[in-house]
């Protein structure tokens, strides 16, 4: 009897202990992941994983492309869907035909393209698997200009290491959305400015007139609604400093995995 | 596992030898790997439920999920948690697709805030998590591996022998019976141990990995066969979660063994590498 008591204390011991020691450790990660130090240890494995990526893909590995049977009935427009600034609602309402893209920055030529002068350029159509960071896939058509041949027609200076894509979407109150790549997948074959989806003009939920499509990396990095692309030494002065939108909130600016 | 020591009771009647069970190698990689697991369970969880349903073949078709896990309004306005797995619809208010969150109240999720790093709803965290202690995983096993075919631990410790194989029905009858082994064949591991670990090094844990690397778009740009291996993206997701699923009932039967085969003798045997065996006369001879 004696014995039977003492093995069930010890058992209730052991039991609350435990559920003591989980809420701890539960209670010490989320005070972890709030720690800015702890947070820049975990945040070192996204260069351990950008090199080890870029170790193994070469300049020519591409992004598996698929036939038209495998084409996503739906694809889910993720992010802004529509865009509240006034420009773009009126360049909208006459089919984008007076809209125009700027490029400025470390280029030899800074200039505009209208959306007629884009379609005129050397173009690439792909039909690839969008991953978004949320764990889903879609597969779509893209029909754009390919970014390179751009890049080459306005000349980098030779200080350019990242090409900024400016948005005309906000997705929260005061940040316009940006991102940005290097130049490795800046001039990689399937990084395209696509202005058609499926066959069709690029929709609004979908970024209409102009997404970048960087078939290497997840969804958030396929920037909508671009207006403006930007060449830089350095993005640092940009946003929050830390490359695009979603890498102002955390996420990785690398976005292979 | 040489023997170091016998001692005995007062009694004289249960002689007990201390046996060297596990090298150094062994305990650190097995508790960095315990971390790992951890981590890796927890913060999956977390974006797991950025999109709480799984898939097979290359893309999400929102109709062809096999795993969904949400909430439903009710008849009477309430909700509940529904978990859907194929044709078969659960209700599992409180623990998924509905639970308490962080605040303490209710809200739609997958898995509840209790499985979850963080605990409150945060992928991007979520995955900074994952990724440190999926390469913590990585570089740890591949150390493990180095030094289990190096120094001969694999074929010594884990590969069965023809004997072992032969009598496997009576190692199964005695795990059931929680009997364990003394003497000369406590010393090591037994043939359910040894098929267990080997499953789980050579199979569950490889399987994790090249799944969850398949999930990457630049990996996939580079070794395209992986897609080919596992039949798709989704597919590779899905393949991911039920290695989650199994390495987590692994841990369980794991962590049970230890606690009915003397919690402190098989702790003791991990961090010191001590560990002590119950003789019998007859082999009380040796010692």
């Amino acid at each position: 009897m004696i014995e039977r008591k003492r093995t069930l204390s010890r058992r209730s011991f052991i039991i609350r202990g435990a559920a003591a020691g989980g809420a701890a450790l539960l209670g010490g990660c989320d005070q972890l992941s709030q720690s800015p130090s702890f947070r820049d240890m975990l945040n070192r494995a996204e260069g351990l994983t950008e090199w080890a990526q870029r170790l193994v893909l070469s300049q020519r590995s591409l992004a598996r492309e698929y036939a038209e049977s495998d084409i996503s009935a739906y694809f889910k427009p993720n992010g802004s869907t529509r865009v509240a600034d006034p420009e773009y609602i009126r360049a909208s309402q006459n089919g984008f035909a007076d809209w125009k893209l700027r490029i400025s920055g470390l280029v030899e030529r800074p200039g505009e393209f209208s959306l007629d002068e884009l379609r005129c350029l050397p173009s690439r159509t792909q039909i690839t698997r969008h991953d978004c960071v949320e764990g889903w896939s879609a597969i779509g058509k893209w029909k754009g200009a390919q970014l390179g041949p751009i890049l080459q027609s306005v000349g980098l200076k030779p200080d350019a290491r990242f090409i900024v894509f400016h948005c005309a979407d906000k997705l929260s109150f005061f940040s316009n959305y940006y991102e940005s790549i290097d130049l490795i997948d800046a001039f990689h074959p399937q990084t395209i400015l696509a202005y058609e989806m499926n066959g069709a003009a690029l929709p609004v939920p979908h970024g209409a007139p102009l997404r970048l499509r960087v078939e290497r990396q997840l969804g958030y990095k396929h920037a909508k609604y671009i207006q403006h692309i930007e060449v830089v030494s350095s993005y640092s002065d940009i946003g929050d400093g830390l490359g695009s939108y979603w890498a102002d909130r955390g996420y990785e600016w690398y976005a292979g995995i | 596992m040489d023997s170091h020591q016998a001692s005995h009771d007062s009694n004289g009647q249960h002689a007990r030898v201390f046996v060297h069970r596990h090298p150094l190698a062994v305990r650190i990689t097995h508790w960095v790997n315990a971390l790992c697991l951890l981590v890796l369970l927890l913060s999956g969880l977390q974006i797991f439920n950025a999109h709480p349903a799984l898939y097979f073949g290359e893309t999400s078709e929102p109709d062809r999920a096999v795993l969904m896990i949400g909430a439903e309004q009710n008849a009477d306005g309430g909700y509940s948690g529904v978990t859907q797995i194929g044709s078969y619809t659960f209700n599992t208010t409180g623990v998924l697709g509905l639970s308490n969150g962080p605040s303490g109240q209710l809200e739609e999720r997958g898995f509840p805030s209790w499985l979850t790093l963080p605990s409150y709803r945060d992928l991007a965290t979520g995955r900074r998590w994952h990724f440190f202690f999926a390469w913590g995983l990585v570089l740890n096993g591949l150390c493990y591996l180095i030094y289990a075919i190096w120094s001969g631990h694999a074929r010594r410790d884990l590969a069965p022998t023809r004997n072992q194989l032969r009598h496997i029905g009576r190692s199964l009858r005695e795990h059931l019976l929680l009997r364990f082994p003394d003497g000369e064949q406590g010393r090591g591991y037994n043939v359910l141990q040894k098929l267990s670990y080997l499953a789980v090094i050579f199979g569950l844990l490889p399987l994790a990995v090249l799944t969850g690397l398949t999930m990457s778009p630049a990996l996939d740009a580079a070794f395209p066969f992986l897609l080919d291996i596992f039949g798709g993206r989704q597919s590779a997701r899905t393949i991911h979660f039920l290695c989650a699923l199994g390495l987590t009932a692994f841990v369980i039967v794991h962590v049970a063994m230890v606690l009915a085969s003397g919690v402190w003798n098989n702790m003791r045997a991990m961090i010191t590498g001590r560990y002590s065996v119950p003789i019998r006369e007859t082999a009380n001879d040796r010692t």
